[in-house]
């Protein structure tokens, strides 16, 4: 039967192994899994998968548009626990370090392959020359130097960064083994036993059909939330998000609904950019060694240093922590010694001192790349406003705020880590933690969520952060590992819904029959008592949440009051949800992508109202709890959300160092 | 930057089921107009949501008549710039005009490899399933990070 609007038809299917998303973990995922798999079926085991993506796996999740730089790269001199230093110290001091430490041991594994692949990494030649990553010298695997931005970072020509990483997915899943433009849009739990996951549900961006698919592993990695604020554009700019518009907090809202404990969603990045565009700047500050000032020329790192001293040992270490930097940047905002700048006139001349002409002419293509292989719309912007790096200097600003686990964020699912780096198997704040929840850090298969056959890595994996491209995509690897053995320790298990495929229907076509149903009351398509439009319902999102939760209106500060209001508000706000209307399948993916975000939204108000400090002051601020407080909390702030009774359980979980962190501040001191 | 389709380029692929921007939007915004009755203009696509555009040109890329260019915000940045790429199989120029007129031209490379080429098991080791909960992967590109034991503190 083919599906019509309004009554689609149903697709299902049933497969071992589900991913949910297309990025750079699925595509890690993707990977890693074809061997296992071949391995399994010799051992009398055969497994199936499936990829839903709902856009095309060339050009979906954050690396769609390209990437300059690979941000986590070891190297051979870095040790895995100097990395999870790192993280720790960027993220307040409460991170996992197993999780890190995972992930610093396995992510230049991936980078390898990249450039296997045909990734073209820029390294450094015997005189110290830069060169582009298709001069044919030797490999990172072979011993090439890369070129460094930063401890971690290396430069690359990453234009076709997804594009290459996809290709190799793809061949090695199969394509007839991945559906693009299918948006899962619930996970669904097992019918005998609700702390489980059974299947999936989603629909066709594309055609009246609804697809219900079943498994006994699903690998939840759609991405982290974009635009649960109002950002700083709100006409037709509003696109122009840092992070990609089209990450809709569905990783979180889904594994929430599905029953797993969430972690640190009070965590946010508010990223400092080139204003209006979003352009990168870790090149022009560690590459071209550019300064950040205020109005005056002024180095507010340096003018401010002083406040770095109230947050100790996060602002003591060699480099403060992200959050820190945009605290020492605010002041002058406040203050009213705006614009604040990125000095490139005064970088790029300093660099011009030593170099040839040719070596100039490069310099100045390697910034202009910098930009277009991630961020064409900041070139844009330079070329309508006449800005030259050289001869001109751009604006920096603070974005609106960001929810994701593999930037500079650490908002996610909780997961079990590593077995042999020393984490705790027990629990020291045993207070209020649901029974039913596992104990300490690891139980059983690495990545799985507290929800038995529930898996994440990316933008998914909460209390980490730092992975970025290249970390996301080792993530997908190891939970392809973890779910393999899941599948085969669970062979004989059958995966039972715990709701009908009629009701699932229903559920998911709602703001269908609510056009329909009602469109003919009004001759204004988009304004009838009777549903809301998907966008009215996330400008209402925005405001809530710029205006009570610590947006750019209120200068990132938000206290008790402001919160009980936005609860409120958002639970209305979510109770409507539920009329939302789909004029079109288009119309449809919005509503779903919104609520989503409404979900993900309340987890952060939540949190924030459950932790009583100002964990990351720069991201935002309590201010009836402006300060750290060491002694309460540091520590986790975990939930757990109830799909029925609609409300969230907040709790605390101990947080303990499994590498010594003082060697950071040690390191600092000389 | 929302993009914009020109309606003397665009061929709507030629009467295919799918156009080749609606086939790679990650966003889901190009649409073709079969019938010209979003548009007036039949068999040529459009950017159905332009303030949901993220600019990151991946319809502009691929499109096989180079019918799609960028227009900067408008809510945001002066009028006549504007950014145009042409991408080939292993390098990408791109053409910057600014507003002033004043023009810039960079080639970058975008991949070492034939595209469609990757082997991705080619002269790899099958997994070996008495490591499945064992650190690393099934195969190593000389890129694991054993990791200094002593680092491990409550180990």
């Amino acid at each position: 039967m083919a599906g019509e609007f309004g009554n689609p038809e149903v697709v299902q299917q049933e497969v071992d192994i589900l991913i949910v998303g297309g990025g750079m973990a699925a595509c890690g995922a993707a990977y890693e899994l074809g061997p296992w798999i071949d391995a399994a079926k010799k051992a009398g085991h055969d497994i199936t998968v499936k990829l839903v993506d709902k856009a095309a796996m060339d050009r979906s999740g954050a690396v769609a548009q390209g990437l300059s730089a690979i941000n986590t790269y070891i190297g051979d001199t870095q040790d895995p626990a100097d990395y999870a230093r790192m993280v720790s110290n960027d993220l307040m001091g409460i991170t996992r370090d197993d999780l890190a430490y995972d992930l610093g041991r396995h992510v230049d594994e991936s980078v390898h392959l990249f450039e296997e692949w045909g990734l073209p990494i820029w390294k450094t030649d015997e005189n110290g020359e830069r060169h582009d990553g298709s001069k044919g010298l030797p490999a990172l695997k072979d011993g090439g130097k890369p070129v460094r931005s930063g401890k971690w970072q290396i430069m690359i020509n990453g234009e076709s960064y997804k594009w290459i990483v996809a290709e190799a997915a793809k061949k090695a899943l199969g394509t007839d083994n991945i559906d693009e433009r299918i948006f899962i849009v619930k996970l669904v739990n097992d019918a005998k036993d609700k702390n489980r996951i059974a299947g999936a549900v989603g629909f066709s961006t594309r055609e009246d059909k609804v697809f219900v698919y079943k498994a006994k592993a699903i690998l939840l990695v759609a991405g982290g939330c974009v635009n649960i604020f109002r950002p700083r554009s709100v006409g037709e700019g509003q696109g122009r998000a840092w992070y990609p518009v089209w990450n809709a907090g569905s990783t979180y809202a889904m594994a929430a609904e599905a029953g797993a404990e969430m972690t640190m969603m009070e965590n946010r990045f508010v990223p400092t950019r080139f204003k209006d565009g979003y352009g990168p700047v870790g090149a022009w500050f560690l590459l071209f060694k550019s300064q950040a000032t205020n109005a005056f020329g002024e180095v507010y790192m340096q003018r401010n240093k002083e406040m770095l001293n109230d947050y100790p040992p996060y602002g003591q270490a060699a480099v403060p922590a992200s959050c820190l930097r945009n605290h020492l940047m605010l002041k002058e905002m406040r203050e009213g010694r705006g614009p604040i700048w990125m000095d490139t006139v005064s970088a790029l001349a300093k660099l011009r001192e030593t170099l040839s002409p040719r070596e100039v002419k490069h310099l100045e293509a390697e910034a202009w790349e910098d930009f277009l292989d991630m961020c064409i719309g900041q070139c844009g912007i330079w070329a309508g406003e006449n800005i030259e790096p050289e001869k001109k200097n751009s604006e920096l600003m603070p974005t609106e705020p960001y929810l994701l686990g593999s930037h500079s964020g650490c908002c996610g699912i909780w997961v079990s880590g590593p077995d042999d780096i020393g984490a705790p198997t027990d629990e020291a704040l045993g207070d209020g933690i649901p029974d039913y929840l596992p104990k300490g850090w690891n139980w059983g298969y690495r990545s799985m969520t507290t929800v038995q056959g529930l898996f994440t890595a990316g933008d998914g994996v909460g209390a980490s952060g730092h992975k970025f491209s290249s970390g996301s995509h080792a993530e997908g690897r190891l939970c392809a590992k973890s779910m393999v053995k899941f599948v085969i320790d669970n062979k004989a298990w059958k995966p039972e819904l715990d709701t009908s495929v009629e009701q699932l229907v229903e559920d998911i076509y709602r703001p269908v029959r609510n056009f329909l149903e009602h469109k003919d009351y009004t001759t204004a398509i988009d304004i009838n008592p009777h549903y809301i439009t998907p966008k009215m319902l996330q400008y209402r999102l925005q405001k809530i949440m710029d205006e009570y939760v610590a947006g750019v209106a209120t200068y990132y500060t938000t206290n008790a009051n402001m919160l009980d209001l936005a609860e409120q508000k958002l639970e209305m706000l979510k109770e409507d949800s539920l009329k939302m209307r789909a004029k079109d399948l288009h119309e449809l993916l919005r509503a779903w992508e919104n609520y989503h975000r409404i979900l993900t939204a309340e987890a952060h108000m939540k949190h924030i109202q459950f932790r009583e400090e100002s964990r990351y002051p720069g991201f935002y601020y309590r201010m009836d709890k402006n300060f750290v407080d060491e002694e309460n909390w540091h520590c986790f702030v975990n939930s757990v959300y109830d799909k029925d009774s609609k409300k969230w359980t907040c709790f605390k979980r101990a947080h303990v160092d499994l590498v010594d962190k003082s060697k950071l501040f040690k390191a600092a001191a000389h | 930057m929302p993009t914009f389709v020109r309606t003397d380029k665009c061929d709507g692929c030629k009467g295919q089921d799918k156009t080749a921007c609606m086939y790679i939007c990650p966003h889901d915004l190009m649409k073709l107009d079969k019938d010209g009755s979003e548009t007036g203009h039949a068999m040529k696509s459009y950017n159905q949501e332009p303030e949901q555009c993220w600019e990151c040109y991946s319809c502009v890329k691929i499109c096989p008549q180079n019918a799609i260019e960028a227009r900067p915000y408008a809510d945001i940045v002066p009028l006549g710039g504007s950014v145009q790429p042409l991408r080939g199989t292993d390098s990408i120029m791109w053409t910057i005009k600014f507003r002033n007129g004043t023009m810039k031209r960079f080639k970058f490379p975008i991949r070492t490899t034939p595209e469609g080429s990757i082997d991705p098991y080619g002269g790899k080791p099958a997994a070996d399933m008495a490591n499945i909960a064992k650190p690393g992967f099934f195969v190593q590109v000389n890129g694991y990070r054993a990791g200094n034991a002593s680092e491990l503190i409550r180990k």
